[in-house]
């Protein structure tokens, strides 16, 4: 076609296109890159070549020594939807047997008599995490910790799985039909706290939080309460303890009370 | 010579079906998080319908509008029947499956993601996919928009492409290579998440590729109504276009600069350098111009039919224009909400300025502004003044079209200058919920209030305009005559440059390089730029 003969560079259209064109580009880059670091003094480009790669976003190493490590120990485990992988075929009964030892406290079909968390039935994810968490450090328990220290990668997976697999058992919640607390359904949404619901059961799970319902009140207020004073900081991104630490004392025993007045919930079992 | 009409009816109905579901549940949205209503409980419903709406008015809607119009433009501006139409009904069938596809999951509440994306969260496969259905489907009009013209410049060796079909394909090669965009971030980025077979996704690299689609996107959606304005309001109120060089220069400029402007939507993401925000931040002040010689070249067009039909005086003019005319009212409504909203994409665009708005509720009046005002505006027009042509029966109503067109304007007034001003306040967007017993935000109630009763009037207007397109389809047949486009006061004989596209899309493939290769390069080649997905919905 007889106008296609524009794309000759002698083209005066041509000529003028490109060149406007490539004019505002190198203004541009001469403004976004040399005259604008200069432009801020915080910066502190060290030159012409340190200017442009700041500009470009390039990853800058701006100190030599190794970056400083947290002190104590942060939680290692990557939760996924895809983690835990399906449990090996034995690994339900070497978790029986393996949690023989939980039992005293946990109670022998993973439902405590003791204030201390019923397991059965709970998410496999949460169980690994914990017991990683534990065995890592980034948790302290004066009487879970010596347990988890001597756990294998593998007895930590089995034992996830054996929890897993248990049913969750109703039991005897007689205050099962008090309504929810606002602080479950809506959060706190003015200070920045989601609905407890919306992760632990009532709204909706999501993966890596442990469903709640059942579980004894002195625990989950135990909890709270160790989120908010920094005691307890496992929790990925702080995510915990920004909740715990704006909640108020009433509506930690207000979540915990009701939590613990719920029968488990039997959607979702894995 | 119109002959397609029921192929280009398919695609109006099926665009404005889906646009008054879709007004349903955007009045719904304003409603139920505004003081007027108590809290919902669960914040999920809300994103499932915004996710809904969003999908519906950004994908699906406009891309119809510009299908539909652009197989008319083709067979009208061109005079040759379109080639291709079992293509068109395939590309039609596949938005209509895609759409479908993707509407089961969102209302499932498994991939309430925003029709942004926005990765970390992914949703279900099959939402993504059905998107990519409506994108593959609209590849499809690009291509035959391309094959229409170069048969028609076979035949016509050397005459200037007609400007309803010159734009037309400079919007439908826009779309082509905007889409990309969205189309790498999902087929490279989210669908393989999504599947499952990765767990963790680079949402910097993501949110990059989405600026690549998500600003032209907005120029996409602007084409049929600048085609509108150059093509069919000159003609309508019985003028001409004041100058076909300056209308095609506009959308050669669109072609150019539209794209690679993006990362204006990134100014608070901190993976991408200063440098390239400022870039695109200087790029983005230059789309200013094409749209500053539309305003020019169509208030002259204005006037010259204005002086024709006797108006006298600097002014007086404006007293003599046919104000009766439907096309002039949405025009004129048209006009006002594109400076408004011209006005507050200047801000947006400005890296500074932009920090005091930045994710507030600003940003969502100022699109509502621009798109739902002085795009949609427009859309109507181009349905009210294409219907009898297609339908083969009058169109009576021009009182209830006049209502329609006030309602809509006023409605969008009502809703957008509350919105912007809460933004100003600082209240943030993308939230379910608003606690306003609260004192820091009791201030914004009656705004929001306000914003809540225009949402209400738009969803009339909405409805009416349904009802008006229903009722001319049942009344008596009548010959509408030859359909034609507006002529130019000085009608083209030689447009060099200004007749092909070859220069313009290696300028605007050039300016994408220059201005995303870097950034994209970058997050690519790195290999600590990856975050564990959220599963929309997902089992715990």
């Amino acid at each position: 076609m007889s106008d296609d003969n524009v794309l000759s560079p002698r083209d005066p259209w041509f000529r003028r296109a490109v060149g406007i064109t490539a004019g505002i580009f190198v203004l541009t880059a001469l403004g976004g890159f040399i005259v604008l670091p200069y432009a801020q003094p915080e910066l502190k480009v060290s030159g012409l070549w340190d200017a442009i790669c700041s500009a470009a976003g390039v990853v800058r190493t701006s100190s030599a020594q190794a970056p400083v490590q947290p002190d104590p120990k942060l939680t290692k485990v990557v939760i996924t939807s895809a983690l835990p992988a399906t449990p090996a075929p034995d690994a339900i009964g070497r978790g029986a047997t393996l949690a023989q030892q939980c039992a005293i406290c946990h109670g022998p079909t993973g439902v405590s008599r003791a204030d201390s968390p019923n397991l059965a039935g709970q998410y496999a994810a949460s169980i690994y995490k914990q017991l990683a968490d534990f065995k890592n450090g980034a948790r302290v328990n004066a009487i879970m910790s010596p347990f988890a220290a001597n756990l294998s990668e593998r007895d930590m997976q089995d034992l996830a799985a054996y929890y897993a697999y248990l049913p969750r058992l109703p039991g005897y919640h007689p205050q099962q039909s008090q309504p929810a607390p606002k602080i479950v359904i809506n959060g706190a949404p003015m200070r920045g706290v989601a609905p407890c619901g919306s992760c632990h059961g009532a709204l909706d799970n999501k993966t890596g939080s442990p469903w709640l319902e059942g579980q004894p009140a002195a625990y989950v207020k135990a909890q709270l309460q160790a989120f908010a004073s920094g005691e307890r900081r496992n929790d990925i991104s702080q995510q915990m303890r920004n909740i715990a630490r704006r909640m108020t004392p009433e509506e930690i025993d207000q979540a915990a009370e009701w939590y613990a007045s719920q029968p488990p919930t039997l959607i979702h079992t894995n | 010579m119109l002959n397609s009409r029921r192929l280009v009816l398919a695609h109006f109905w099926l665009a404005f079906t889906v646009f008054g579901l879709a007004l349903v549940l955007g009045a719904w949205q304003m409603f139920i998080r505004s003081p007027l209503h108590t809290w919902i409980s669960n914040p999920e419903w809300y994103y499932r319908s915004l996710t809904a709406h969003g999908t519906v008015m950004g994908y699906v809607f406009p891309t119809l509008v510009a299908m539909g119009f652009g197989y008319a433009i083709s067979e009208v501006s061109l005079n040759q029947p379109l080639i291709g139409r079992k293509w068109a009904w395939a590309g039609f069938w596949l938005i209509v499956v895609g759409a479908v596809m993707a509407m089961i999951p969102v209302a499932l509440g498994r991939a309430s993601v925003l029709y942004t994306f926005y990765p970390p969260l992914i949703g279900s496969p099959f939402y993504y996919l059905g998107v990519v259905l409506v994108v593959v489907g609209s590849w499809i009009w690009v291509a035959l928009m391309s094959v229409n013209l170069h048969a028609w410049k076979k035949a016509n060796p050397g005459a200037p492409v007609p400007l309803p079909m010159f734009a037309n394909v400079a919007g439908s090669y826009l779309w082509g290579w905007t889409a990309v965009g969205a189309a790498l971030e999902l087929l490279l980025q989210i669908l393989p998440v999504a599947f499952g077979l990765k767990s963790t996704i680079d949402a910097g690299l993501s949110r990059v590729f989405f600026s690549w689609t998500l600003h032209a996107i907005v120029y996409f959606w602007l084409m049929p109504t600048y085609i509108a304005y150059y093509t069919i309001v000159p003609r309508a109120i019985g003028g001409k276009v004041y100058s076909d060089t300056m209308a095609r220069i506009s959308f050669i400029l669109f072609l150019v600069v539209a794209m690679p402007i993006g990362m204006h939507h990134t100014f608070a993401d901190p993976q991408v350098g200063a440098g390239f925000k400022f870039i695109h931040s200087a790029f983005t002040a230059l789309v200013a111009l094409p749209t500053l010689l539309t305003v020019f070249t169509i208030c002259a067009s204005v006037e010259i039919a204005a002086r024709m039909r006797g108006g006298r005086g600097p002014l007086g003019w404006i007293r003599a224009l046919p104000w009766s005319n439907p096309i002039m009212l949405a025009v004129a409504f048209s006009f006002v909400m594109l400076g408004f909203g011209g006005a507050g994409g200047l801000i947006n665009m400005s890296y500074q300025l932009d920090t005091t708005i930045h994710n507030t509720q600003w940003i969502t009046g100022h699109f509502h502004l621009i798109f739902g005002g002085a795009i949609v505006i427009m859309y109507f027009a181009i349905a009210y003044d294409l219907w009898p042509h297609l339908t083969g029966r009058a169109m009576r109503d021009l009182g209830l079209m006049r209502l329609q067109l006030w309602l809509w304007f006023v409605g969008m007034i009502v809703t957008t200058f509350p919105w912007h001003w809460v933004g100003i306040l600082g209240m943030p967007r993308r939230m379910a919920y608003y606690d306003y017993t609260d004192p820091a935000v009791a201030p914004q109630a009656v705004s929001v209030m306000l914003s809540a009763i225009g949402g209400f009037i738009l969803l009339a207007s909405g409805l009416l305009f349904i009802v008006i397109l229903l009722r001319a389809q049942r009344a008596p047949r009548e010959e509408a005559g030859l359909y034609r486009f507006s002529a130019a006061l000085h009608p083209p004989v030689a447009v060099p440059a200004l007749n092909s596209y070859a220069l313009w899309i290696a300028l605007m493939v050039g300016l994408t390089v220059t201005n995303y290769g870097f950034p994209i390069a970058q997050l690519a080649l790195r290999s600590d730029t990856s975050v564990p997905a959220v599963y929309v919905g997902a089992n715990p």
